[in-house]
């Protein structure tokens, strides 16, 4: 049976919600699925692992994951690979996640598969489509060559379930050792910029920022409005590479993928970096003084003005209409 | 110290970029190329550095097309100190695995104590290759960096993270990938520009770096193109002009929605 693995990357000790994707995703492509879990608190997710469809977890619970930046959980699942050698592995498109699978990528010489989506596994040939051009077109794009087959999946890119027959998985403690070589760059500070309110990535309501705000200061809107509505705020790359709000505020191609009922796109005019992390949401509405803003395209509701006008006038008016 | 710059140059980010139907990729002919915007904070980043440490060198690298010594020319006039231009009609249709083996056979021979590159490229945007090069020259990453400091032999980043970021140090020799938040890329001035065309370019090929014709191109690559469609896109609802009434016809719509 085909062999398809899922790497279970975990932040805070938490399995990340896209490798939930991924395993939903593996057990519709395989009987034969396998996640690989590795840092600190690894083993108490096997369980939860299982629920989503690992039938086998590989564990290894040592703290150089979360102390050195991609190089053990590279060196890891590579020796993993070279032993067990998989059809497929799936990561999330996360910061850890593209970098684990930039360096296997090379060492194994098995190319990857970028932002996959439809994943299919027919006769053996992998086959994922691709969205190029700021997924105005769709690529079908294989992999030849090699035995195992590296694809990286944008999170939210499947939903993540339960499996209705979901047993205890096999828990398995790799043996391996972490060599000094792979303890070279060295997270000293973990910084957390906790924002109020629900999760971006969870959020129904999502309200995002760009240069039409003018300056940091007017993000003030938006998290007004966002408290009104119960939403969360994001941004575009361009506010957050500026220093307006933090990083973890970004939405887009280096950001986070969201796809809340209603995204509300203030002052951002629909640059490719952006749309790619928003697209999926169920309806858009954007305001832009630009009236050949390429948002515009593709908005629900699209109007033409000035964000900081709209954006307060929009808070009274619920606010009004709530009480 | 020996600082490599990697560049690409790429199709005008603001234009329609469009699928060569024959070769199955990216249309790079009739259309307007630049430096991609994304290295011009990796040159800024080097340079600072440069200034910082004089007798530094800046040695700006790329993999293209001929016509990418434009995207060289323009980190020189920035002030780069070298350009190496890895060109070969071998080399179209490399793939990320590929592009990262050719990169790094060619920044070897420069003996970096630091590689700055973006994070991704802004046209193919996989993000695959900085790693790559990472691994083959068996050096450290430090990746996503918003901040960069070099000093004492160790090169520190704040690293952006899903929640924050996280500060994060190796020894030289490291690579490093920069966002765009990290400085703000000098214009070229019209001095630098002049000085530009005398300064020195390498031309390599990839028989230069040892690899054979199957290794790397079309032919060495691992991801095959098997065709392509335009997406279903998302059609343009109403568009409305704010005349002092568009914020009751936004809670309109989202009491429509039932969000309100």
């Amino acid at each position: 049976m085909t062999k398809v693995w899922v790497y279970a990357e975990l932040t805070g000790g938490q399995v990340a919600r896209v490798s939930l994707e991924l395993l939903t995703k593996a057990r519709q492509l395989t009987g034969d699925v396998t996640a690989i879990a590795l840092g600190t608190g690894a083993s108490a997710q096997a369980a939860t692992l299982g629920q989503y469809g690992a039938k086998r977890v590989l564990v290894h619970e040592d703290a150089a994951y979360e102390q050195f930046l991609s190089e053990p959980a590279a060196d890891t699942i590579a020796t993993l690979i070279e032993q067990e050698k998989p059809d497929l592995l799936l990561i999330g498109t996360t910061y850890n996640g593209r970098d684990i699978a930039s360096r296997l990528n090379a060492r194994l010489d098995c190319g990857v598969i970028t932002d996959g989506a439809q994943l299919s596994l027919e006769g053996g040939q992998l086959k994922a489509q691709v969205p190029w051009y700021s997924a105005t077109t769709i690529v079908d794009v294989t992999l030849s060559g090699g035995i195992t087959r590296l694809v990286l999946v944008r999170p939210k890119s499947f939903t993540a379930e339960v499996a209705a027959d979901a047993a205890a998985p096999q828990v398995e403690q790799i043996q391996v050792q972490i060599s000094q070589q792979a303890r070279r760059a060295i997270v000293v500070e973990n910084v957390v910029q906790a924002s109020e309110g629900p999760k971006l990535e969870e959020a129904s309501v999502v309200i995002s920022g760009g240069r039409g705000l003018k300056q940091a200061e007017n993000f003030k809107l938006l998290h007004d409005l966002a408290a009104t509505l119960g939403g969360a705020v994001g941004a575009s790359r361009a506010v957050v590479d500026a220093g307006w709000v933090p990083y973890s505020y970004q939405v887009g191609q280096t950001g986070k993928t969201v796809k809340p009922s209603v995204y509300i796109a203030a002052g951002i005019s629909g640059a490719i970096q952006h749309t790619v992390g928003m697209k999926g949401a169920k309806y858009i509405i954007a305001i832009n003084t630009d009236p050949d803003a390429p948002i515009f395209k593709f908005a629900d509701l699209g109007v033409v003005g000035d964000v900081l006008k709209v954006v307060p006038a929009l808070n009274e008016e619920i606010k009004r209409r709530k009480a | 110290m020996n600082i490599v710059v990697c560049v690409k140059q790429v199709p005008e980010p603001t234009g329609t970029n469009r699928i060569d139907p024959k070769s199955l990729r990216i249309m790079r002919e009739g259309v307007d190329s630049v430096l991609d915007p994304a290295d011009e904070f990796s040159i800024e980043a080097a340079l600072q550095i440069q200034e910082a440490n004089p007798g530094t060198n800046v040695i700006v690298v790329s993999m293209g097309p001929e016509r990418a010594l434009e995207a060289i020319r323009r980190g020189l006039a920035m002030g780069a100190s070298k350009g190496v231009l890895i060109s070969d009609p071998n080399l179209a249709g490399s793939d990320a695995l590929a592009t990262a083996k050719v990169l790094a056979g060619a920044i070897k021979r420069e003996n970096p104590d630091l590689v700055i590159t973006a994070t991704e490229s802004s046209d193919a945007y996989t993000g695959m290759v900085p790693g790559g090069i990472a691994h083959h020259l068996g050096l450290p990453l430090l990746s996503y960096a918003k901040k960069l400091t070099v000093s004492g032999g160790k090169a520190s980043i704040e690293r952006q993270t899903e929640t924050g970021f996280q500060r994060v140090e190796a020894q030289l020799p490291a690579v490093v990938t920069v966002t765009g938040s990290i400085n703000t890329p000098r214009y070229p001035a019209l001095k630098g520009i002049m000085q530009a065309k005398k300064k020195p370019v390498d031309q390599l090929t990839a028989a230069d770096l040892g690899f054979s014709p199957e290794q790397v191109g079309e032919k060495g690559a691992k991801e095959k193109v098997l065709g392509w469609a335009p997406a279903e896109q998302r059609k343009a609802g109403r568009v409305i002009k704010d005349d002092g009434t568009a914020a009751a016809q936004v809670a309109d719509f989202l009491a429509q929605l039932k969000v309100i």
